[in-house]
């Protein structure tokens, strides 16, 4: 166990340059930690826009052409610059290596690169914002986006698309890494399981990401050189598009969740002091998540025009899906039972995690239902079903890693009961917001519009309302975080008395992480005191 | 639809197949508050009872139960595939039109629906349709996708540029519902709008009688006669082209092999792009259309040629 405080990843060298240039994953993930936050500002003040605009039904504060970019950017932003890259590239580049022993990923510069195209993608839609803005949806559907739409679509899809390798470098890193450089002892099945979920994340960044490349490609050439291929026009199909986009992009679902079961699966046990209930059936569970995860993506076009059988094949595949998913949350339930619970603020998150995200999964079985979905598609229940898992879920468990490993970043510990109550007001607020657009999506609300029929004002009151206390929630972490890094309590090494390798290096840790590569010897959350055997 | 304000819960009901959307939803939403209930209590539970009581607690380790892994796997799976498979029912009931029932033709663009009756008879953003009577909507859009959406009926379906589309409805109730266009289409999607009223049969014919009309079919013949397709289609196989006489519904077959049944979209393509698919025994001599006839006239063009489906052709059925 290394003690020199010192000598910290954050004071070994100084400089701007010196953070610029750093191939250290620590710093790197820190580096994502503040454009992340920036990011997700951004993208919150477009939310807080479409919001205030909706608390009417007429169009008053804004026109047609701004509402549209509105939500478009909100879109762009929370998912290609801040929810997909969200707990791999902050928490995932910081504790992969720590968590199996390693003194860093195995390719530290491709680590940093994976910044640097992570940065010029986001700029690029920053300057797009600024300069006349997009309104294609962030789902770039043809032939709206390839012809019809005046606004800047090709330095959008250019961001995303350069984003999509800062994320596929990543995948890449994690998979050799975690392959490849385990401490002796850290054999598979006492690896963390924010381990395997990372893992399984990685093999879909990986083989995903590049169809969206190509999607947004070819959107760029039909757009730029009038080249058919999704313009029925130029003798192309529209549908085309859908089945590529949908392709990467409902995996792209398991990227910004899986990452954050993982996160859940490390509070529940910290916190509980016990083992993961059934840990082979959570790890797999993220692996068939991840391999089925590639074959629903046609759920989303059960009204397109795809074929009715298609329908029917996709429709039951998704059901499938469902299944590891209600696993996992089973599992995490379980690992409550005769545990010692301790109610700090990541485990007020992990416990927002599983009831939000249940409430999330189960409303994927509406959209699931073929008959349904025909009716809600594209409707508001569309948009509450996936904020449930990706505020819900997704964005929870982030927050949750955040405080649980905050102590290890940063060295500093933040106060607990702010911390507690933030929570508890992100939790409400949230369900306020999202809660009321279920209803507003069965009446037959459709998604992304800008004035609406009088009888839908009072649900949108509801979640306009929601959506401040919810701004409020997001504040407060914010402002209390920052003040820790000066004021708050210097954190020992293991503020939580959680097992796991990061929790054996000084807060924050030395340059190297580890004096000595550790050599394990028992399963991952060993808490019981006479618990250090296999499964 | 009834413009009053205040807090609304459910949505209107008025199509045949509503009711039966809103079974299985409410199946749903049953199943949900279950399992949500069941999770929550469980936690409540849990975290209250088990409740760190010193900081020294150290509790045994429990490593997992299969059976609970197979209870839990399982229940879920069985639910889903008997949840799956009504659901499938329900969305051929939805989508698959009744043989009898009046055509109907719907062009969506940017950011209008043009309604055509199967007498002729021209709306925009406005459809009146009998009630009781299958109505089936044939679509199309002049621009990009839009999607035909009537909230009380439970129907959508995405209106796609470069093809015809299909959906269908029995209306219930005599009343306006609303007719959105959901799948996001540019500037002005949030008031590509209109309303759906539905009549009693014989009022719906009182409002047929008020507008005049040609029938498509008959618009079709003008045109086709005006646009010369009837110097190389005859009624018999002497022109230059195919006789169009029987064409619709058959199987036509195909220069080098294989076959493909004469429906909307075969014969739209026939039109703007003649050279797709040529009939066997035939040269690829037929111009193309594209920019001549719009998607309006096309749909009249190709009711004229459904109307030579079947000789005698079948008269336009009244209401
Ligand atoms: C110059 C002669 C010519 C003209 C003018 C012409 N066609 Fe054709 N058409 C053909 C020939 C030859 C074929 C068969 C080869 C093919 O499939 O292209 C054909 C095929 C078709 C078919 C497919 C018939 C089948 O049996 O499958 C349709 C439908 C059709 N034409 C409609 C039209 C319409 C409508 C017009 C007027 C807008 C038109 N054609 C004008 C020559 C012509
Ligand atoms: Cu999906
Ligand atoms: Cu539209």
């Amino acid at each position: 166990m290394s003690t020199h405080s010192a000598a910290s990843y954050l004071n070994a060298s100084h400089g701007i340059a010196s953070w610029l240039f750093t191939r250290d994953h620590k710093r790197i993930a820190l580096l994502y930690l503040i454009s992340l936050s920036l990011f997700f500002a951004l993208g919150g003040m477009f939310a807080g826009a479409i919001r205030l605009e909706l608390l009417t039904p007429k169009g008053n504060l804004m026109s047609d052409a701004t509402y549209n970019k509105m939500f478009t950017l909100h879109g762009v932003v929370m998912i290609f610059f801040f929810l997909i890259p969200s707990v791999p590239a902050v928490l995932g580049n910081f504790l992969v290596p720590l968590m199996i022993g390693a003194r860093d990923l195995a390719f530290p510069k491709l680590n940093l690169l994976s910044w640097y195209l992570y940065m010029a993608g986001a700029l690029l839609a920053v300057t797009v914002a600024v300069t006349g803005g997009v309104d294609t949806g962030w789902t770039f559907y043809t032939p709206y986006s390839s012809t019809y739409s005046n606004t800047n679509v090709m330095a959008t899809a250019a961001g995303a698309f350069i984003a999509g390798f800062s994320s596929i470098l990543t995948g890449l890193n994690f998979i050799v890494t975690i392959h490849k450089m385990r401490a002796p002892g850290l054999t598979w099945f006492r690896l963390p399981l924010f381990i395997w979920a990372h893992y399984a994340t990685a093999l879909i960044q990986v083989l995903a990401t590049p169809v969206v490349a190509i999607a947004l490609l070819l959107v760029m050439l039909e757009r730029g050189f009038g080249v058919g291929i999704f313009d029925p026009k130029l003798g192309g199909d529209p549908l085309l598009f859908q089945h590529l986009f949908w392709f990467y992009s409902h995996p792209a679902v398991y990227i910004m969740i899986l990452p954050s079961m993982g996160v859940v699966s490390e509070i529940i046990a910290a916190f509980s002091r016990k083992r993961i209930f059934g840990y082979d059936f959570v790890a797999f569970s993220s692996l068939a998540i991840a391999l089925l995860g590639f074959l629903v993506w046609g759920h989303h076009m059960f009204v397109s025009g795809q074929s009715m059988y298609a329908g029917l094949v996709f429709s039951v595949l998704s059901f499938l899906v469902a299944v590891p998913s209600a696993v996992k949350v089973f599992n995490w339930t379980a690992t409550l039972y005769r545990g010692s619970i301790s109610f700090d603020a990541p485990m007020l998150y992990a416990l927002g995690f599983i009831g939000l995200f249940t409430i999330g999964g189960l409303t994927g079985l509406f959209l699931a239902t073929l008959g349904v979905d025909v009716h809600v598609h594209d409707t508001y229940f569309v948009v509450a079903h996936f904020h449930y898992i990706m505020v819900g879920g997704a964005l929870f468990g982030y927050l949750g890693g955040l405080h649980y490993w905050w102590p290890k970043l940063t060295g500093r510990l933040y106060p607990h009961t702010w911390a507690r109550l933030a929570a508890a007001i992100i939790f409400l607020g949230f369900n306020l917001t999202f809660f009321p657009q279920f209803l507003l999506g069965y009446l037959g609300m459709p998604r992304r519009y800008h004035v609406y029929p009088e009888e839908f004002q009072v649900l949108n009151v509801f979640s306009t309302a929601g959506a401040s206390v919810l701004g409020i929630g997001y504040l407060m972490p914010l402002i209390y975080l920052l003040w820790s890094l000066r004021s708050g309590a210097k954190a020992d090494s293991n503020p939580w008395n959680a097992k796991g390798l990061e929790w054996q290096v000084s807060s924050p840790p030395p340059v190297h992480n580890f004096d000595q590569v550790p050599t394990v010897t028992e399963e991952a959350y060993a808490y019981a005191p006479a618990d250090k055997g296999g499964s | 639809m009834d413009t009053e304000t205040g807090l609304q819960l459910f949505p209107e009901r008025a199509s045949s197949v509503a009711g039966d959307v809103d079974a299985l939803f409410y199946f749903l939403v049953a199943v949900s508050v279950f399992f949500v209930l069941l999770i929550f209590g469980l936690i409540a539970y849990f975290v209250w009872r088990y409740r760190r009581r010193s900081p020294s607690d150290a509790p045994a380790a429990i490593h997992g139960h299969l059976g609970l892994e197979l209870l839990w796997t399982g229940v879920p799976l069985v639910l889903a595939m008997f949840i799956f498979g009504w659901g499938a029912k329900l969305y051929f009931e939805v989508f698959r039109p009744p043989k009898e029932g009046l055509d109907f033709y719907v062009v969506g663009k940017q950011w209008m629906w043009k309604v055509q009756h199967p007498t002729g008879q021209r709306e925009i953003n406005e459809m009146h349709v009998p009630r009781g009577i299958p109505v089936k909507v044939t679509m199309t859009s002049e621009d990009v996708i839009h999607s035909f959406f009537v909230p009380a009926f439970r129907v959508k379906r995405d209106v796609v540029p470069g093809r015809f589309v299909t959906a269908w409805f029995m209306a219930t109730k005599v009343g306006e519902y609303h007719l959105f266009c959901s799948q996001y289409c540019g500037t002005a999607h949030s008031q590509m709008t209109g309303k759906i009223v539905v009549l009693e049969p014989a009022d719906y014919s009182a409002w047929l009688s008020g507008r005049s009309a040609e029938p498509p079919a008959v618009a079709g013949k003008k045109l086709f006669d005006k646009l010369g397709c009837a110097t190389c289609h005859q009624q018999d196989a002497s022109g230059r082209g195919p006789s169009l006489l029987g064409v619709f519904g058959s199987k036509v077959q195909l220069q080098g092999g294989g076959k493909v049944v004469a429906d909307e979209t075969y014969l739209r393509e026939s039109v703007l792009s003649p050279q797709a698919k040529l009939v066997a025994g035939y040269e690829g001599i037929m111009p193309t259309f594209t920019g001549q006839v719009d998607e309006e006239k096309l749909l009249d063009l190709i009711a004229y040629i459904r109307s030579l489906a079947l000789p005698p052709a079948p008269a336009p059925r009244q209401p």
